[in-house]
């Protein structure tokens, strides 16, 4: 009786862990950013990369449109995105701050030294403490908000072409 | 061309892995005791031919052949050569080839090694173990192949991730790798003795060498990550509770217990079910690891970039792995009365695994705590250091003493008559702790016991180590691991509870004094190096106890294209301390903002790892002379 109990309880504890990891698994790559949209953001400190100073709200209002961007310089993807990251540089309707994740310092400045510095500004998150606050889930991710603080998009993963150019449609709107 | 010859490699491999199953199937029929030639032949013909195979990817990295897109990825022609070839592990693809080396090599020297066990029993683990050398190598071969072509061949590699080049980083795939996937061969070995009924004691000593094997090397392996993080990721700190440290300790814990249950098994003929189950869980937990780590699911610094295919195949191989050898678990199991007295050797070894149970699933339940909660409730949650420091900590002071009491139990029925010694120990190892508070400074209760139990266990092994003298009996190996264990607990409590970090701004020719420390900012050098101009700042850390000086020389480099800062930090390792000083400019001003770390004891804690799984290698030199 004991025995057949405790079979039981096995097939169905192995099941379930297997299929909590079989819906993780196709979360993570159908995973949905729509409800953030339209969401305000809030409370936001951020430390600088190199200067002794945070970034707070009123950093993120200077222009009409921020790109809160998440990177590494261990992160591989992060150099797909590098190139559409640049020409944004030139849009000056944007402002785009670096969040360098989980990074060593010298690490990141190679990085950009490599690759090219297209952020107006950079902070840091050496713990990935700040960044669970954005709800960053994965690196790289980039957030989209505009001059009231709400977010217009999120980009999980690396900036492709189309996330480019939907940027840049956002932009001539205005 | 070097892409096809690797392909080439991989379907025979198949093919041979395949041919060994028909064979080894067909051996089963006939009567002889003997296991043929052929299938010796096909064996030894998989490895080599699996080594070639990597050999094929190493030379790939080494004249750096791009047109292979995992070379193009991770390599970059001006790299150091050392790099070029650990490189080759350094990525998804190249280490899944080291795993399938592992599988294929372990299972050749199985059947070579363990040739006085019955004919059947070998041919099972064969068949098992060449089940999964097939699944690997399918997943490699479609999924994550290191041999795929880029076209056109690029003229340039993007380059290893800087943060990897390093030489414990190195050394350290492969160590870890022969630990966990190591682990394969007694999974194996588990199943083919459910299913031939090759039980109890022959068993345990068929498998024992192997646990020890890969138990040392997953010690060795898990140190080199250890100090990889603390020199290069350089926050001062060595252990993050990251999940991929975490993966990597799963298996460790398994395999710790079962190495103390396999001791019961071979001497006093109990615990056959559940060092099976331990055999199982050990590869189980290395699986998981590996599919938590590379399907991104979880986020980690060793993830690499995301591919939901490879995630789930991983996931389906898992599930039928689990699912088959829960099965066939169940379906031989059969319950036994085991009278064990409370009071003897086999329960203590029964209360170790109890504690490596009990720390497995806190580990395990902090590591998947978090997809568990997004998948049910949407809610996202980060579990860090606080939850295992509260749940792991205070139980190893109770852990530690048995695991002081527990070599001294004698087998069936045991007797504490040294009940004096123990307690003379006791006081030692308070009077001890208080000397300590009483020298240098004072700290927490729970660091009080702590530190009290760790010196227990070193004393108390010492003791046992002076008998084992007097009887002649040279076997050291168990007090060698044990000791060093508890040397581990007492310096990383002692490191925790000294280690000083200050933060402060200071210009050329100020000193900052605080406790017992005056730091002198000497000098600031400009130097020219070939494509950066470097800022060094000479500083002079003075001892104000015993005036010690040392000179630490942080740097700031300066690249001029694009011009960029980046920060150096000076680390000085010694024999008691390390000192640890970064600096960097503030804007607009002659002062730099100085920041300060004093990590005591930080050499002693990977001296006392590297003692621990010594252990397991003196144990295994002294087993290799016996024929099992």
């Amino acid at each position: 009786m004991g025995i057949k109990i405790i079979k039981l309880l096995t097939f169905v504890i192995v099941l379930f862990i297997i299929s909590v990891f079989f819906i993780s698994l196709n979360k993570s790559s159908f995973y949905n950013t729509k409800v953030l949209e339209g969401q305000k953001i809030s409370g936001i400190n951020l430390n600088h990369f190199s200067e002794d100073r945070t970034i707070i709200e009123k950093d993120l209002k200077k222009n009409n449109f921020t790109l809160i961007n998440f990177w590494a310089s261990w992160c591989g993807p992060c150099r797909l995105e590098h190139p559409f990251l640049l020409k944004l540089k030139s849009e000056k309707k944007l402002n785009i701050i670096g969040v360098n994740f989980k990074d060593k310092k010298s690490n990141a400045i190679n990085f950009l030294k490599e690759l090219g510095n297209p952020y107006n500004e950079l902070a840091k998150d050496e713990f990935g403490r700040q960044s669970i606050n954005f709800g960053i889930y994965g690196i790289p991710e980039s957030i989209l908000i505009n001059k009231d603080l709400v977010i217009l998009k999120k980009f999980i993963g690396p900036i492709s072409k189309k996330d480019y150019n939907f940027i840049k449609n956002v932009i001539k709107k205005k | 061309m070097l892409s096809n010859v690797g392909n080439l490699l991989l379907s025979l491999n198949i093919l041979i892995g395949i041919s060994i199953i028909f064979f080894s199937i067909k051996s089963l029929e006939d009567r002889t005791d003997l296991i043929g030639k052929n299938i010796y032949n096909l064996c030894l013909f998989q490895s080599t031919s699996i080594i070639t195979c990597f050999f094929t990817l190493i030379a790939a990295f080494i004249i750096s052949d791009f047109s292979l897109i995992t070379v193009y990825q991770n390599s970059h022609s001006l790299k150091p050569i050392f790099y070029k070839i650990s490189g080759t592990w350094g990525n998804h693809e190249g280490s899944l080839l080291l795993w399938a080396i592992i599988l294929t090599i372990f299972s050749y020297l199985f059947l070579l090694i363990n040739n006085k066990h019955p004919k059947r029993y070998r041919i099972y683990t064969l068949i098992i173990q060449n089940i999964l050398i097939i699944g690997f190598l399918i997943f490699l071969l479609f999924n994550s192949n290191p041999f795929s072509l880029i076209l056109p061949a690029p003229k340039e590699g993007l380059g290893l991730n800087p943060i990897l080049q390093d030489p414990a980083l190195a050394i350290h795939p492969p160590l870890l790798y022969i630990g966990f996937v190591g682990s394969s061969i007694y999974f194996s070995a588990a199943i083919a003795s459910l299913l031939t009924d090759y039980s109890d004691k022959q068993f345990a000593q068929s498998i024992k060498n192997w646990v020890l094997l890969s138990w040392s090397f997953q010690t060795i392996g898990i140190l080199t990550g250890s100090i990889w993080a603390y020199y290069e990721l350089g926050w001062g700190g060595f252990w993050f509770w990251d999940p991929v440290e975490n993966a990597s300790l799963l298996p460790w814990f398994a395999m710790t217990a079962l190495i103390h249950s396999l001791i019961v098994l071979e001497k006093r003929n109990l615990l056959y079910f559940w060092v099976i189950i331990l055999c199982l869980l050990t590869f189980i937990l290395s699986v998981t690891g590996t599919f938590l780590v590379r399907s991104g699911i979880l986020n980690s610094v060793h993830t690499f970039a995301n591919d939901p295919t490879r995630g789930a195949y991983i996931l389906i191989f898992l599930s039928l792995m689990i699912l088959a050898s829960v099965f066939i678990f169940f379906k031989k199991f059969r319950s036994k009365n085991y009278n064990v007295n409370s009071n003897s050797k086999e329960t203590f070894i029964l209360i170790n695994n109890w504690f490596m149970i009990f720390y497995l699933i806190t580990v395990l339940l902090g590591t998947v705590y978090p997809i568990f909660t997004e998948v049910l409730s949407d809610n996202k949650v980060s579990v860090g250091p606080p939850f295992y420091n509260t749940v792991i900590i205070p139980i190893l002071v109770l852990f530690l003493y048995f695991m002081s009491l527990g070599p001294q139990a004698r087998w069936i029925k045991n007797q504490f008559n040294n009940l004096k010694s123990i307690v003379i120990i006791l006081f030692g190892s308070i009077l001890m702790n208080f000397v300590i508070v009483y020298l240098f400074e004072s700290y927490s209760v729970l660091s009080n016991f702590i530190i009290i139990s760790s010196i227990f266990l070193i004393f108390s092994s010492i003791k046992d180590t002076i008998k084992l003298f007097k009887n002649k009996d040279f076997n050291f190996s168990r007090i060698v691991s044990h000791t060093a264990f508890g040397f581990l607990v007492l310096f990383i409590g002692l490191n925790y509870n000294f280690s000083l970090e200050k933060d402060f701004n200071l210009k050329v020719g100020e000193t900052k004094k605080f406790d017992n420390y005056s730091i002198k900012f000497k000098d600031l050098n400009l130097k020219v190096f070939k494509n950066y101009k470097a800022v060094i700042g000479e500083f002079k850390i003075l001892n104000l106890r015993n005036n010690s000086e040392q000179s630490l020389t942080p740097e700031i480099r300066i690249y001029e294209n694009p011009s960029t800062l980046t920060y150096e930090a000076s680390i000085r390792t010694g024999l008691l301390k390390d000192y640890y000083i970064t600096m960097s400019n503030i804007d607009r001003s002659d002062y730099y903002n100085i920041k300060f770390q004093k990590k005591p004891f930080m050499l002693w804690i990977w001296i006392s790892v590297i003692i621990i799984s010594l252990g397991g290698f003196l144990r295994l030199f002294k087993n290799g002379n016996k024929n099992y």
